[in-house]
């Protein structure tokens, strides 16, 4: 019986084994390639990269295709490749004003500069299973323009904000030149806007989704109004110390979300609509909408707003937030813990046995009465 | 990761590249100047999960070289597959030589238990921590409890004991029982049993504590005090078993209890491996 705890290395061994099998499958079906996941998984492999926090899309697939299609553990994957790169620099910060959009999008006007653009989106699928899909059946070509690079889309919350009734961007959203790294320092409470904003890009999309969706509910309404919603690619531009100029090292995709909130104003602030800011790799509309709720549900302090829901809790928010701690960290209960475990069994034993002492002199007192 | 990615070089030697083991470094100098204070260093994410010992093991990575023994126990056993896994770990990307033997290791990576034979100046005790702050259940905030420290306001702590005997009439805690190091600091010693405490207390062997998930390091340097907190009416006491381990007779290790029939009969062994493995060879020699 004692040989049950040990040969971990053996069971190891082979649990890898298996592991690899069970991920195969059947050989008889074609073993998936890194570029079906990236043209056919995009948005899974847009939601590695966003959490992953690392843009490159065939680590990202060969991620997904380890895990076998779990993202988490594909997102774990990831970090821990990332983890080991060194650093040359911080890039220039992005601008998404100058993006080529493939989307864009406002709720809060019918029309603005450069127009709504739907591009590729879900939202008026009708969600009825597709069976054409499940035949081998190819799709002619989407007829397309070709992208207009010239066109600019100001942003809609600049227009707002020129007519002073949209805050500026709060601070901390322009780049000082320092930046914190929060995969390179702990966090440290309270948190910068741009730590906060980083581990919030990297959050959970489901954790920030129901963060967002509780303030919808009342747990710290902050009336929001999408302003803007852009998905396209936009230039990476960094200063190489040796040149001292910029250069465009690579085009990324990006989604940003711009939420406009409606703030009361305070007694030396008149009433001004205020921002939550969301921003995530590819196309990732529900992650940057949840992440920009939640970033304005965490400036209550800041617009001295009372902070007594979840989601406006700072503490609360950002150090339950990360996926990869999280999910380590609940899956580690599968671990031994027969000493702690023997030590609770030792406590609760003598306990007992005391009060079950107690009950029998009770009962012996009674007896003799 | 596959056996050879170390000695192909894929990897830097311990994994971690050298700035962050610098780095790593300086918040063990930094632990070991101040016992038993909780220093917050930049974590990386490690290959394994969090809560599986990556405190542990960026300890380790930080401070391990070629010349390095290396002993892994978890729940005290060398065999256990957490131990395995990190024993191989190491092995694998610091080239390292690996031991069972308690006395031989230079570096001791444990979860949950202190081995029971003595350990002698030299040698690095390395705990994995899942929650480092002591005072984590009674009040979840860091910036709260940042500041008990900061203060050494330890009032809750003494409360909750002091509840904890009025309600059973003895201290309810069986393991990571809080200790106070230094006369200062009220720390965590991980969760390992209360038995283990007494160990801690003057230990001529370094204690490093790593908590990869919340970024915290923390030490007690040879030869500290550390008292496990109790009143002078309720003193300190361990785990007694009247059982004795059923391989080599134990009287005095901890052990475990393994359920061994339908019935619910009972066996009792040491959890420390080497320990029970020591003593029984020379008797098995002598026959």
């Amino acid at each position: 019986m004692y040989v049950a705890v040990k040969g971990g290395e053996t069971a190891i061994a082979h649990s890898l084994d298996l592991l690899a099998d069970k991920r195969r499958g059947d050989r008889g079906v074609a073993e998936l390639t890194l570029e079906q996941i990236g043209q056919q998984l995009g948005l899974a492999v847009d939601r590695v990269m966003t959490e992953g926090s690392c843009y490159d899309r065939s680590l990202a697939a060969l991620a997904i295709k380890q895990a076998r299609g779990d993202l988490i553990e594909a997102i774990f994957l990831l970090r821990a490749y990332r983890t080991t790169l060194p650093r040359f620099g911080d890039s220039l910060p992005l601008d998404t004003g100058a993006m080529v959009a493939e989307r864009r999008i406002s709720s809060t006007f019918k029309d603005v500069p450069g127009g709504q653009v739907l591009g590729p989106t879900y939202d008026y699928t009708h969600r009825l299973l597709d069976f054409s899909l499940a035949a081998d059946g190819e799709r002619p070509a989407a007829p397309t323009a070709p992208a207009d690079t010239n066109r600019t889309l100001p942003r809609v919350g600049d227009i707002l904000e020129r007519e002073g009734m949209l805050e500026p961007p709060p601070q901390g959203l322009q780049s000082d030149g320092a930046s914190e790294d929060l995969t390179r320092q702990p966090l440290t409470l309270p948190a910068s806007r741009p730590v906060r904003l980083q581990n919030l890009a990297r959050g959970d999309e489901g954790f920030l989704l129901a963060l967002g969706y509780s303030t919808q509910r009342g747990y710290g309404n902050n009336h929001p109004f999408v302003g803007e919603i852009r998905y396209g690619h936009v230039p990476v531009a960094f200063v190489p110390e040796e040149l001292g100029f910029a250069i465009e090292i690579a085009e990324i995709d990006v989604t940003e979300c711009e939420m406009v909130n409606q703030f009361a104003g305070s007694h030396d602030v008149p009433p001004q609509f205020t921002r939550g800011y969301g921003l995530a790799f590819g196309h990732s509309e529900r992650k940057a909408m949840s992440m920009a709720l939640v970033d304005r549900a965490l400036r209550a302090e800041e617009l001295s707003e009372s902070a007594t829901s979840p989601a406006q809790d700072e503490e609360f928010v950002l150090a339950h937030s990360d996926n990869v701690e999280a999910s380590g960290f609940v899956q580690h209960l599968k671990l031994p813990h027969y000493v702690d475990f023997q030590s609770e069994l030792v406590v609760v034993r003598a306990l007992r046995a005391e009060v079950e002492a107690r009950h029998r002199q009770a009962a012996l007192d009674q007896a003799a009465e | 990761m596959t056996e050879n990615n170390a000695k192909d070089g894929a990897y830097n030697y311990a994994y971690l590249d050298e700035q962050t083991k610098r780095m790593i470094r300086r918040a063990i100098l930094k632990a070991v100047a101040v016992p038993g204070y909780q220093v917050p260093f930049g974590g990386r994410e490690m290959p394994l999960p969090y809560g599986w010992g990556t405190g542990g093991i960026q300890v380790t990575a930080a401070i391990i070289g070629r010349d390095d023994t290396l002993k892994v126990i978890d729940q005290g056993a060398d065999d256990t597959t957490n131990a395995v896994s990190i024993r191989r770990f190491f092995a694998n990307v610091a080239e390292v030589a690996t031991t069972t033997r308690t006395e031989e290791a230079t570096v001791i990576q444990t979860r949950h238990r202190v081995p029971e034979t003595p350990l002698g100046e030299g040698q690095i005790l390395v705990f994995q921590v899942p929650i480092p702050e002591p005072l984590r259940m009674l009040e979840p905030r860091e910036t709260e409890t940042r500041t008990l420290h900061a203060l050494s306001e330890y009032g809750v702590m003494q409360v909750s004991l002091y509840e904890s005997i009025a309600r059973h009439g003895r201290i309810s805690k069986g393991y990571n029982y809080p200790v106070m190091v230094n006369g200062r600091y009220i720390m965590s010693p991980s969760p390992i049993p209360k038995f283990d405490n007494p160990k801690l207390d003057r230990s001529p062997a370094l204690q490093l504590y790593g908590a990869g998930r919340e970024k915290r390091i923390y030490a007690v340097p040879p030869y500290t005090p550390v008292k496990s907190l109790d009143f002078d009416d309720h003193p300190f006491e361990i785990e007694t078993w009247q059982q004795c381990c059923e391989l080599c007779g134990s009287k005095d290790s901890f052990l475990d209890e393994m359920i061994v029939d339908d019935d619910g009969k009972r066996l009792f062994v040491c959890s420390d491996t080497d320990y029970c493995e020591r003593r029984r060879t020379p008797a098995e020699a002598a026959e």
